[in-house]
């Protein structure tokens, strides 16, 4: 066996100077000598610790070892099977959180770069001409309700077992967060469409434009339309306010608002017609995922100055460790233990500037993390021309709102079985986002490919 | 995608289509509105559903050419097709189960909005009456239309040259002192922001239940976004989902008509640039 050495291979990045100022993807992949050489690092544990850190349990051993031995086409069979959305995970997964936090090597190494391997696995499969397709061998039909992880999943994996699946999305392009609110400097298009197009080869239809609840309603699928079973995966995609003055003034928006016209709507580019502001200095309210994919979309809408405002302090972030090191790296400012009290109107209704006050951290909270205490006489004043709030959101109401039957928590989750994603109305399986608030995209895809299971052993039992 | 199946020139801005769209227009109901989009790098702008004909699979729309995207909707024609076109969005309009007067006010492309709102007030054993304005009578829309489906017709003109001469308020309070069709149970306003807020004044002292249909800016039309939020009994309220009709004692006008110019100065850029491309191309 080789030497192991104790650092991941870096991973190929554009320059700091020269990203900050594009679309472009940040991270360029490995080679395939990147990936050789960073799989044999891996020690290929008799007892993959690895492995119980991912939620949908991907063969890490077997596929790192496939990749060190250059067998690519094996490597991508070993990680389809357990993870259908290999190439936008390897990119979005927190791994830091999840297997990379539990590999051997973790502890006094670094760990091997599990979610790097993965995305280039993913990236050559892209490459190779597709195997031929299963076909729709079942008579039974099944509806997703939504084109996110979740749904996207769903349907990829009820189509392999040969049921007729159709995709409805309320919006014009499939994908859900996938499409509208990850970058494209983080997730290019070309990889989400490609994940895509391999569920149509596989004879999945995706309907656009259809909001269920309004346009057809859930009974309408189980009844009239014929569909056998169907799946929620209409996510958490309802954004919250702070509930602070001036949170209506022209230039404050969601991060989902502020996203999606720049993703969906294609607001950067020159020939798009959607509006955006390209404010000379933006503040961002929030240090989660969101809120650095919006401060770093800032930075390439031309922005001088982008911060992010954090009532908290770095340790309680919840942002992957990657974008914070590459929001840093690209010079976005971070004000942490600052919390905002008023956004300023200049006199005409639009937003002049951010009124703070500085915190200090105090006891744990509910959550377990440290409450955030104001310190007293401590608010002062940022000049900003837009304040984008990305301070979580809650599951969208279209389909509940207009739906009989189908059971909810307080904050509007639906209620589905962890296990199968059943929901209290017979055959209607639910997961992702939309059941357990905003979280992330493995589980998403986790709880889809759950439910394909559940459905499958429902309507072909034994 | 949705093909057009019929138009026809309203006003020299303004232009009424008729698509197809089966699935649309079985589930419509008055006070909703659908999502369009016209090109691949064009925006989703929302537009009322004016009428609705669930045997025939279609649903018609009037579209105000007043900046980029809808000029490129009034430059289309029958079997033209709309790129993108999702709906119904938003809660249809609460009506009373009968016995009510209900009147519906119409200014602008609102007018048209009036049809199926007309059509069901009057289905529910109600009173329908519709009041429409305009500056002058070439710019009146659809009342030959409304005629047909309300049992009351009030026309208003700036000028005089139909109708009342004065303003939609004008009448309307004459209605509320008991004139013509009489004293209303209900109010509904379908208009530019304007005449809604001087809707809202008039009915205020009268105690009369009056609904407003606002029309922020809007990106997504389904929740999402969070850009249509208006401000309602001091409560930020989506219009897209938790609208787009409310209370008209209850908004605040002011800061709806502050936020629809947010882009002002972008949406006449991209006016311009259409402008020009346009010219580039003749
Ligand atoms: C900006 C941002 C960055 C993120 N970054 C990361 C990251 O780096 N890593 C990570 O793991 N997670 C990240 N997340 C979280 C992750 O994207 C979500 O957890 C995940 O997308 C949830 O998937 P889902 O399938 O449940 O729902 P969604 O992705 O929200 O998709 C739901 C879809 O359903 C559609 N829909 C809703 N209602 C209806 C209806 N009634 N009829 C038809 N269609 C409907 C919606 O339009 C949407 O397309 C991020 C989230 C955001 C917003
Ligand atoms: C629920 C709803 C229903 C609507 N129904 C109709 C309809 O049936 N027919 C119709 O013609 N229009 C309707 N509108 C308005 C229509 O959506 C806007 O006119 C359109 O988005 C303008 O796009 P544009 O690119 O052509 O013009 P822009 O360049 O975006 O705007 C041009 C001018 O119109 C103003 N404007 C922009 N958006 C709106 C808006 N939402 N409301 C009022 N003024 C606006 C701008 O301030 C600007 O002065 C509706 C809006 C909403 C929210
Ligand atoms: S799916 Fe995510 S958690 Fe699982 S192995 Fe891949 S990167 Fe790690
Ligand atoms: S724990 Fe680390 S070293 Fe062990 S198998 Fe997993 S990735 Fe390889
Ligand atoms: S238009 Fe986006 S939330 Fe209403």
């Amino acid at each position: 066996m080789p030497v192991k050495r104790f650092d991941k291979t870096p991973m190929p990045t554009q320059v700091a100077g020269m990203r900050a100022h594009n679309f472009l993807e940040v991270n360029e992949g490995y080679t395939e000598d990147h990936a050789r050489f960073e799989a044999e690092r891996c020690l290929r544990c008799q007892d993959p610790i690895c492995v119980t850190g991912c939620p949908v349990g991907v063969p890490i051993p077997q596929f790192i070892h496939a990749v060190a031995l250059g067998d690519m086409q094996g490597a991508s069979r070993l990680l389809r099977s357990a993870n259908p959305l290999a190439s936008v995970c390897g990119r979005v997964c927190a791994q830091e959180n999840q297997c990379e936090a539990r590999c051997s090597l973790a502890g006094r190494f670094n760990p091997v770069a599990i979610g790097h391997l993965e995305r280039f696995v993913a990236d050559w499969e892209r490459t190779q001409t597709q195997e031929a397709k299963p076909q729709i061998t079942r008579t039974e039909k099944v509806a997703i309700i939504g084109s996110g992880p979740a749904g996207l999943v769903c349907a990829g994996e009820l189509a392999r077992l040969g049921y007729s699946v159709t995709i409805y999305e309320a919006l014009h392009a499939p994908g859900g967060v996938l499409r509208y609110g990850i970058p494209e400097f983080r997730l290019p298009k070309d990889i989400l469409d490609w994940e895509i197009s391999l569920l149509t080869d596989l004879g999945v239809k995706i309907e656009c434009n259809v909001i269920i609840g309004r346009t057809l309603s859930l009974d309408q699928l189980t009844t009239k339309m014929g569909y056998s079973a169907v799946f929620i995966g209409t996510g958490a995609g309802l954004p919250q306010f702070l509930g602070i003055p001036g949170e209506n003034l022209v230039g404050v928006y969601s991060a989902n608002e502020y996203l999606t016209r720049v993703n969906l709507m294609r607001g950067y580019s020159a020939d798009a017609d959607t509006p955006v502001a390209h404010g000379e200095s933006v503040a961002i309210v929030g240090a989660g995922n969101t809120a650095m994919d919006a401060v770093r979309t800032a930075m390439r809408m031309g922005a001088s100055k982008a911060m992010v405002i954090y009532r908290r302090s770095e340790t309680e972030m919840s942002a992957r460790e990657e974008e914070y090191h590459h929001a840093k790296e690209e010079g976005v400012e971070f004000h942490w233990l600052t919390n905002p009290l008023e956004i300023i109107d200049d006199g005409n209704g639009r937003v002049s500037g951010l009124r703070c006050q500085r915190m200090v951290l105090g006891e744990p909270d509910k959550s377990g993390r440290a409450r955030p205490v104001a310190i007293p006489d401590s608010e002062f004043v940022i000049p900003v021309d837009n304040v984008v709030l990305a301070i979580g959101t809650t599951p969208n109401p279209m389909l509940t709102r207009t739906t009989a039957g189908l059971s909810t928590t307080p904050s509007g989750c639906i209620v589905a079985d962890e296990r199968t994603g059943s929901t209290s109305r017979s055959l209607v399986f639910a997961g992702g986002d939309a059941v357990s608030g905003a979280a992330t995209v493995i589980l998403a895809a986790g709880a889809g490919k759950r439910a394909a299971s559940a459905i499958h052993e429902t309507l072909n039992p034994g | 995608m949705s093909r057009i199946v019929e138009t026809r020139q309203l006003t020299p801005v303004t232009k009424m289509f008729v698509l197809d769209n089966r699935l649309i227009a079985e589930s419509a109901q008055a006070g909703q509105f659908v999502m369009l989009r016209v090109h691949k790098d064009g925006e989703r702008i929302p537009v009322t559903i004016a009428d609705y004909d669930r045997e025939a699979g279609t649903i018609t729309i009037v579209v105000q050419a007043v900046g980029a995207t809808t000029r490129r909707v009034d430059a289309l024609d029958v079997g033209d097709e709309i790129l993108d076109v999702a709906g119904p969005l938003g809660s249809p309009i609460e009506i009373p189960d009968g016995g009510a007067h209900v009147v519906g006010v119409g200014g602008g492309f609102g007018a048209a909005a009036l049809l199926c709102l007309m059509r069901e007030i009057h289905a529910k054993g109600n009173t329908a009456t519709a009041i429409v304005g305009a500056r002058n009578q070439d710019l009146l829309i659809m009342t030959n239309e409304l005629l047909g489906v309300a049992d009351n017709v009030e026309i208003c003109t700036d000028d005089g040259s139909a109708g009342m001469k004065g303003f939609v308020t004008q009448r309307l309070a004459q209605l509320i002192e008991g004139q013509g069709p009489g004293r209303p149970d209900r109010v509904i306003a379908i208009g530019p922001m304007a005449m809604m807020r001087a809707i809202a004044a008039t009915t205020k002292e009268s105690g009369i239940k009056t609904m407003v249909s606002m029309d922020p800016l809007m990106v997504d039309g389904t929740g999402m976004c969070g850009g249509c939020r208006v401000i309602v009994d001091g409560k930020s309220q989506f219009a897209c989902i938790d609208g787009p009709v409310f209370d008209a004692q209850l908004v605040d006008f002011d800061l709806a008509m502050r936020r629809n110019k947010a882009y002002a100065e972008q949406e006449k850029a991209a006016a311009e640039r259409l402008a020009c491309a346009t010219a580039e191309a003749v």
